[in-house]
């Protein structure tokens, strides 16, 4: 189901990324992480196509260990919804260099369009901003998303959350590399990592 | 069969061979849900300013964090109890997909003079879940092995991403005391 006035999520995913320099990018499973391969395969994208609810805390991770690089999580609601938990572990360390995206189509896409908790009641925003993450914004607009993407390389005002509303069409699959280790090898290799 | 030292009056030397390891190892971040017999270890955690402890709300945060550590360049290890474990099943994925250095040190209930029954269904299956999800099993049991046995399981884990659990037993942690 489409509707008029709710964002794209490809030209979203795209706004963010556009000038994301050394930015890490965290895909939670499912469409999140198609939209990020559809703007662009990158040596510091990691994908995930399961773990679901860990994608918060994989870039929690990521984040502790390379406090001067901006790290995204940019996942669903559903892969949200299942990690809330981890919301609270943010807002407990505040890595101030993490921001957390959550494209929220109030639907479980990847397995049928059934409707998920934040079509009715969950208000991740609030939930968020509650858990300590003080800077937890609803992004409406693509002139919202550029100034949060600009936002995201400050690395010393973090975390940060923002929930983005999106239109629920099923877009067609980007798929991203699959295979684990060629991704986590290529992104340590990009941070100066060698193979063990 | 002793009891555990609620009070840190008493402390025991195996966390501390335990910390020693972990510095050696250079390990940065020590995700946790705290029990009883990890408290020693944690408070020398976070004492610590090279490693940094990392409170959880469930130990399953603790995989995905410690692969995320990795993927930043960081070593990590997670602190549980063994009811813990039943929580990460899915989350262990990550140690088969990403073979990163992933070790986890779990703290035993439900065996060895257990009080509380409620504690015995996951304490049994703990070894058997780990192994099922891929993970090697060394345990521990009498504090002058636990120096060996950590040794073991840090090299295998850390040198040769071979993911690894290490089972503090409840006899080397001391049996829970339940007073009115």
């Amino acid at each position: 189901m489409s509707k008029a006035n709710l964002l794209n999520r490809r030209q979203v995913v795209a706004s963010l990324l556009a000038s994301r320099g050394d930015a890490i990018a965290v895909g939670g499973l499912g469409a999140s992480t198609y939209d990020i391969a559809a703007a662009g395969d990158h040596a510091r994208n990691l994908y995930l196509w399961g773990a679901m609810g860990g994608a918060v805390m994989i870039g929690l991770g990521v984040a502790l260990a390379q406090p001067k690089l901006p790290v995204l999580v940019i996942t669903g609601d559903g892969e949200m919804l299942m990690g809330l938990g981890s919301l609270a572990t943010v807002g407990l360390q505040k890595p101030k260099n993490l921001s957390i995206i959550v494209l929220d189509n109030e639907s479980y896409g990847e397995t049928g369009g059934q409707m998920s908790h934040t079509a009715a009641a969950a208000d991740l925003v609030g939930i968020a901003r509650a858990c300590g993450i003080a800077d937890s914004v609803a992004l409406a607009t693509l002139d919202e998303i550029a100034a949060f993407a600009a936002r995201m390389q400050d690395v010393s005002a973090g975390p940060r959350f923002a929930n983005i509303k999106i239109d629920a069409a099923n877009l067609e699959r980007v798929l991203s590399n699959r295979d684990g280790m060629f991704v986590l090898t290529r992104l340590r290799g990009a941070l100066g990592f060698p193979p063990i | 069969m002793h009891a555990r030292a609620d009070a840190s009056t008493d402390a025991a030397s195996w966390p501390e061979d335990i910390f020693a390891i972990l510095q050696r190892f250079e390990v940065r971040q020590v995700p946790y849900v705290p029990d009883a017999g990890h408290s020693q270890l944690i408070e020398r955690v976070l004492g610590e300013p090279s490693m940094r402890g990392i409170a959880l709300t469930t130990e399953e945060e603790g995989v995905a964090l410690l692969l995320g550590a990795w993927a930043g360049g960081q070593r990590g290890v997670l602190l549980m109890q063994s009811s813990g474990v039943g929580n990460c099943i899915n989350m262990l994925s990550l140690t088969q997909i990403f073979r990163f250095p992933f070790l986890t040190l779990v703290t035993m209930r439900g065996e060895w003079g257990e009080f509380n029954p409620w504690q015995v269904p996951m304490g049994t299956s703990t070894q058997g879940v780990l192994e099922l999800a891929g993970i090697r099993v060394l345990r521990a049991s009498h504090p002058d092995e636990v120096r060996e046995v950590m040794e073991a399981a840090a090299s295998q884990a850390y040198d040769a991403c071979t993911p690894t659990a290490v089972l503090l037993s409840q006899r080397l942690i001391g049996t829970k005391v339940f007073v009115k």
